[in-house]
């Protein structure tokens, strides 16, 4: 494949190029074609690609099945929202720790990662020794545990708000330009959801090259290994705990990044954002794009976040013009088509939508095996 | 043969106790592996040999014993921190990571050997880069050493039986071990493919790796092995040259019953 990249070289950069192109002005199509509401939702897709990147590390790579995901995204956004809206000022005012707050975006977001990536490692040390159902059960609890513990720490010191969540969250700042105002440069407008969508193209990039980068190298290498047997990777002297954690951390940093940019574009987080629901639709984008691929990663995402955003832009107009009331309520419709898809990806293509070479060949391990025996037997024959 | 080994400890354990509830899987096993030698260890089914062999690669830990590599004491130790020592095995029932390449797989026994973390792996600074660099080239060469060098590029899973063999060999090569423990790796072979595995052990030790070998094929390890040890429901019946193993009675007993006078 790479050979194939490097014959055609002007060709790749030409394409490459050309996405570019399509990526800057997508925002300003959809807006001038669907609406502002499209480029919002552009702006939380690229959120949902973040996120289905983390968790492709721990899943895709490391072959860890977690289901308490979300959990990461919760403690990106608290750490954004606490440190950036007036909740916590009481409580700081007069502690010497007033500059915790408002801390510059370059500050804050590593911090969030850093949190939640510790987060990750302090889930996942307890499910080092469990592997498949068991971890799945466990993560599951986490992911939980995190989120009641959102819901109820407003007693007896008040720090999260509890059940209310956290109002007035500062939008992001960057260079003395906060993202809520318009600017316009070139003599084009740029609006807040504008800039918030260059802004998750420029994080969603870096975590892409992220994930490349680490796909390619001593420590990918070392998380497949675990994922294709445990055994023999300890056998190859792969320290499996610390390399199991380290997918942890890093899944867990991403959603963390993933987590503190939701919170600065809706301004509002409450423990109703993180509920395990979350945490299943973003295995789904990983699972349904194809485990440990990332073109396919992200297609998972891109279609499970808006599948249900077209729907609701389609069915209710459909159905008052075609039967004149509205029967169905898309958001139902959106669970049902979802169960369908999931069911018709896992029957006919379990490997998931676009793959990569190495996932295929996992998922027909038989027609492998049939493909030698039939060559056998014409050896034979 | 056996005078390829110039008599220098590598290995010893004595003592060595692991049981699993009820079952004294091994019961106070000593032996000692001298530097330069192929060691053999054989018994009927049951023994314990894959047992010991799990002992000293430290995939199980021995309940009580003494455990020392190159004077180092390995006693229940981690698998990573005994193969960081310098002790690599393959499996019996193979175990390689089936859906990576053949290189692939080489490549990820050089982890042990190899430092980037994840920040090197990110920037890919020139140090990282070249140590990659040295990683691929060291596992195209392991791959040539073993023979399977065309095979590079496939999926481990889809090389013949004897080239998986090989691919393990070459993969527990790459963690650079002074020992190397190899877990019947001529069953399923035919007699030309066992030739070649014969072969291809000689070369391992004429470069100055020492093996440790389980195997059933008793006329290759009496051809091969400068020592070898006998075990017997988990517990060490003889050891010594192929020649006084063979003629050893209780050896006798073990594998054809005791006989009738």
């Amino acid at each position: 494949m790479l050979a194939n990249i490097k014959q055609s070289k002007p060709a790749a950069y030409a394409g490459m190029a050309i996405f570019a192109v399509v990526l800057a002005v997508l925002p300003f199509v959809m807006g001038a074609t669907l609406g502002n509401t499209w480029v919002r939702n552009l702006d939380l897709a690229m959120l949902y690609i973040m996120l289905a990147l983390g968790l492709n590390i721990v899943v895709g790579y490391a072959g860890l099945l977690d289901l308490g995901y979300i959990a990461f995204y919760a403690v990106g956004a608290y750490v954004y929202a606490l440190l950036n809206s007036p909740h916590l000022v009481p409580m700081l005012s007069g502690t010497g720790f007033e500059w915790l707050l408002h801390m510059p975006l370059l500050v804050v977001l590593p911090l969030a990662a850093l949190l939640a990536g510790i987060f990750g490692v302090l889930l996942g040390s307890p499910t080092l020794k469990l592997r498949g159902d068991y971890l799945a059960i466990v993560t599951l609890g986490f992911g939980e545990i995190v989120r009641l513990f959102m819901n109820n720490l407003d007693r007896p010191i008040n720090i999260t708000n509890g059940p209310q969540g956290v109002n007035l969250i500062e939008p992001v700042s960057l260079f003395g330009h906060k993202f809520s105002q318009a600017i316009t440069v070139f003599g084009i407008e740029f609006r807040s959801v504008h800039l918030y969508y260059y802004l998750f193209l420029a994080l969603a990039l870096l975590i892409i090259v992220v994930s490349i980068r680490l796909q390619s190298s001593r420590i990918g290498r070392a998380w497949v290994a675990i994922r294709e047997d445990e055994i023999a990777a300890q056998a190859m002297g792969i320290n499996t705990r610390n390399v199991k954690l380290l997918a942890f951390a890093m899944g867990a940093s991403f959603g963390g990044v993933s987590g503190a940019m939701f919170a600065s574009f809706q301004g509002f987080v409450s423990p109703e954002s993180f509920i395990l629901m979350e945490s299943i639709v973003v295995l789904a984008m990983v699972v349904l794009g194809g485990m440990g691929h990332i073109p396919g990663v992200i297609l998972g995402a891109v279609l499970l976040f808006l599948t249900p955003e077209v729907l609701r832009d389609v069915v209710n107009p459909l159905q008052d013009k075609l039967i004149g009331e509205r029967l169905v309520n898309p958001e139902n419709l959106r669970m049902l088509l979802f169960g369908i898809a999931l069911i018709f990806v896992m029957l006919v293509r379990p490997e998931g939508l676009w793959p990569s070479k190495q996932r295929k060949a996992e998922f027909h391990e038989d027609d492998d095996l049939k493909a030698k025996d039939a060559e056998k037997e014409a050896a034979h024959g | 043969m056996a005078n390829q080994a110039n008599g220098e400890v590598l290995l010893e354990i004595s003592g060595i106790h692991k049981r699993f509830g009820g079952l004294h899987a091994l019961s106070d096993v000593a032996l000692s592996i001298n530097k330069g030698e192929i060691y053999g260890l054989i018994g009927p089914n049951g023994a314990g040999k894959t047992t010991l062999f799990n002992v000293l690669t430290g995939l199980y830990q021995p309940d009580e014993g003494k455990f020392t590599f190159k004077g180092i004491d390995l006693f229940r130790k981690k698998p990573n921190v005994v193969v960081e020592s310098g002790i690599a095995r393959t499996f019996q029932n193979i175990r390689l990571f089936h859906n990576m390449t053949a290189l692939e797989n080489v490549m990820v026994g050089r982890h042990v050997r190899t430092r980037a973390n994840v920040l090197g792996a990110v920037f890919r600074d020139p140090k990282t880069r070249a140590e990659e660099a040295g990683i691929h080239e060291r596992a195209q060469s392991l791959l040539d050493y073993v023979g399977i060098r065309k095979h590079g590029g496939e999926f481990a899973k889809n090389l013949s039986y004897g080239d998986q063999r090989r691919l393990e060999i070459a993969r527990a090569l790459a963690t650079d071990p002074q020992l190397l423990a190899l877990d019947e790796p001529a069953a399923g072979m035919n007699p030309k493919e066992t030739d070649d595995l014969k072969k291809l052990m000689e070369k391992i030790r004429n470069d100055g790796v020492t093996i440790l070998l389980i195997e059933h094929d008793v006329k290759l390890m009496m051809g091969l092995c400068d020592r070898i040890a006998v075990l017997d429901y988990g517990k060490k019946i003889a050891e010594g040259v192929p020649e006084e193993v063979k003629n050893n009675p209780r050896v006798i007993e073990a594998y054809l019953g005791a006989s009738p006078d």
